[in-house]
């Protein structure tokens, strides 16, 4: 099998948002070498491109669905659409989920796609997680471990 | 970058559907509205509401280093650094006296090369075309003609390596610096990206063909277009602002003949001609004040693609892009074959107590930098002027023109033709939470 890859999206510079980033930054110390691991801005057409190549991928990212901050929802793209909603709610870049969307139509979709999707508290310009986010990471990256230990076929 | 609501089918225990909101917003700002007034059946106002960044960033650049503003300052947008790069450096170079080698000035062109095919194949394949094709999105579209999109992507994607290669990595260039660069790529390098930019200047050129066949509605707008203008090129980093309505001036007089004014209705400062007003800024203007400076080929495509010296109809600003976009890889190519590493890579630039400015062609439009700094280097004040801000007023009067005879269609309707003519001018809303919000108000 060839590598897998851990692609941790956000902005490092708006606090919650930088979620994902932070689980992969953590996964450095837990990973062997044959698990790749990236951090990105999330522009989506360059994520198409980050995951050329790879069977297994995760995608790890922060979230604002209303729930409690820290909430962890995990997705696996075989189950079905991510349905992205509208490219025209956007003038100016495709999001992760259309990402995964564009690379299904496409025939791109790495052979396992996971997404992780961590509730953010606090979106504003600065660094730092807030406490339940945090906390929702290590959750995230034991989990992350477990898919990784089990070449993604892990229910849940 | 923008928020989005999605209905994802969890794939964990719980199988059941559930609506959540991934939250782009808040990787770029912005959120956008749009509010037409309607008075006696006709439209007196048209409104549109952005948020967006630099106010912030003008802040907090205050008390560090000159050299410190490249870098800062390309964090405002994940979709054109390089050009938030070029003029901050043009600018501390002009406080401080300093003029870069040829080899580094053509090398900084070379990078904004690569900025603008990604910049421009991103909006003209995922965003633009698919309004015209009648897709809902670059995913429907890409569903009945993927070979459409994977071009798309693959001209974005020379662009990216372009960058990557100039640049140290694909967004946030680490290879820029005021003088220069910190590091500078050897011939073979470039001969590797030469390859692929040899299959995107063909892949360009169907683009024009492609786009030029796309259906345009017939609507033209009486624009003041305002670009650079440079002796010879087409301009990137650098030349004289002059506008269609007889404005040649150099860039350190930006202040004198603009303004910008804060409104009430947006957190986006509005800037205008202090003389006249309104004034479009962008591909369709640089187009439009520098056809003569694009290389015969270029011109003769830009004509397979429907397009005289003159184009005012906003929303063949997707040919005009693919244009660009050829353009950007015919220079790429040159510029490429010219290459002999500079001697230095940099030169040592001393800070000098004084104001300097910058200003380059972002991919939508002009970018304005303006700073002071004091014999230390450290910044006293920043000005930066965005090229989505520059365009709000001439959108706002096109959007009220473009509005007027279609305020009869329904709500729906007209949200999205609205969002179709706002997406001509690629703004950095940066996206909005939902754009568009669209409110009529009917008395």
């Amino acid at each position: 099998m060839r590598p897998a890859l851990v692609i941790g999206v956000g902005n490092p510079y708006r606090r919650d948002d930088a979620a994902g980033r932070e689980v992969v930054r953590r996964l450095r110390r837990r990973v062997r070498g044959d698990v790749r691991l990236a951090e990105h801005g999330g522009e989506g057409a360059a994520l198409l491109e980050a995951w050329e190549g790879a069977d297994l991928v995760i995608l790890v990212d922060a979230v604002a669905s209303g729930a409690a901050a820290g909430t962890v929802y995990r997705f696996d793209a075989a189950d079905g659409p991510l349905p992205a909603t509208l490219l025209r709610d956007s003038t100016h870049a495709v999001g992760v989920a259309d990402a995964v969307e564009l690379a299904r139509a496409l025939g791109r979709l790495p052979r396992r796609l996971l997404v992780y999707g961590i509730e953010g508290e606090h979106f504003t310009a600065g660094v730092g997680l807030s406490p339940e986010v945090r906390r929702a990471v290590r959750g995230v990256v034991a989990s992350i471990l477990q898919d990784l230990q089990a070449g993604g076929e892990r229910d849940g | 970058m923008r928020e989005q609501r999605l209905s994802v089918r969890r794939a964990s225990a719980v199988k059941r559907t559930k609506t959540i909101k991934v939250n782009y917003l808040a990787r770029v700002e912005g959120e956008g509205a749009l509010d037409v007034r309607v008075r006696g059946g006709r439209v007196t106002e048209a409104r549109l509401r952005i948020f967006e960044p630099p106010r912030f960033f003008e802040a907090f650049l205050r008390g560090r280093r000159f050299t410190e503003a490249p870098d800062i300052t390309a964090r405002i947008c994940g979709i054109c650094p390089v050009a938030y790069q070029m003029s901050a450096v043009a600018a501390m170079e002009d406080v401080c006296g300093v003029q870069v080698e040829e080899p580094v000035r053509l090398l900084r062109r070379l990078l904004y090369c690569g900025e603008w095919m990604e910049s421009h194949a991103l909006h003209i394949y995922l965003l633009h075309a698919p309004d015209f094709l009648g897709y809902e999105s670059a995913i429907h579209l890409a569903r009945d003609h993927p070979e459409v999109v994977q071009r798309g992507l693959r001209l974005k994607k020379a662009g990216n390596d372009l960058m990557a290669l100039l640049g140290g990595r694909e967004v946030h260039p680490i290879t820029v610096r005021v003088g220069g660069f910190y590091h500078v790529p050897v011939r073979a390098d470039l001969a590797r990206v030469a390859e692929q930019l040899k299959w995107a200047r063909d892949a360009a050129l169907e683009t024009v063909r492609w786009a030029g066949t796309l259906p345009f509605p017939d609507y033209e707008h009486d624009y003041e277009f305002v670009a650079l203008r440079h002796p010879t090129e087409y301009p990137i980093i650098e030349g004289r602002l002059v506008s269609t309505r007889g404005l040649d001036i150099p860039v350190r007089d930006y202040d004198t003949h603009f303004v910008e004014e804060h409104i009430p209705h947006s957190n986006a400062l509005h800037s205008r001609l202090r003389v006249r007003g309104a004034y479009l800024v962008g591909p369709l203007a640089r187009y439009n004040l520098n056809f003569d400076r694009l290389p015969a080929a270029v011109q003769q495509a830009a004509r397979e693609g429907g397009l005289g010296p003159v184009c005012r109809n906003p929303f063949q600003s997707i040919v005009v892009r693919s244009v660009e976009v050829l353009y950007a890889c015919e220079e790429a190519l040159r510029l490429i074959d010219l290459y002999q590493p500079p001697q230095r890579p940099f030169v040592e630039v001393r800070p000098r107590a004084g104001t300097g400015y910058g200003c380059t062609e972002a991919p939508r439009g002009i970018l304005y930098h303006r700073y002071t700094i004091d014999g230390n280097g450290v910044i006293t004040e920043a000005k930066i002027v965005p090229p989505t801000a520059q365009n709000q007023k001439a959108m706002e009067e096109d959007l009220r023109a473009f509005v007027a005879p279609r305020i009869d269609l329904d709500h729906a309707t007209l949200a999205w033709q609205c969002e179709q003519a706002i997406r001509n001018y690629d703004p950095c809303i940066s996206c909005a939470t939902h754009f568009l919000t669209l409110r009529v108000d009917r008395e």
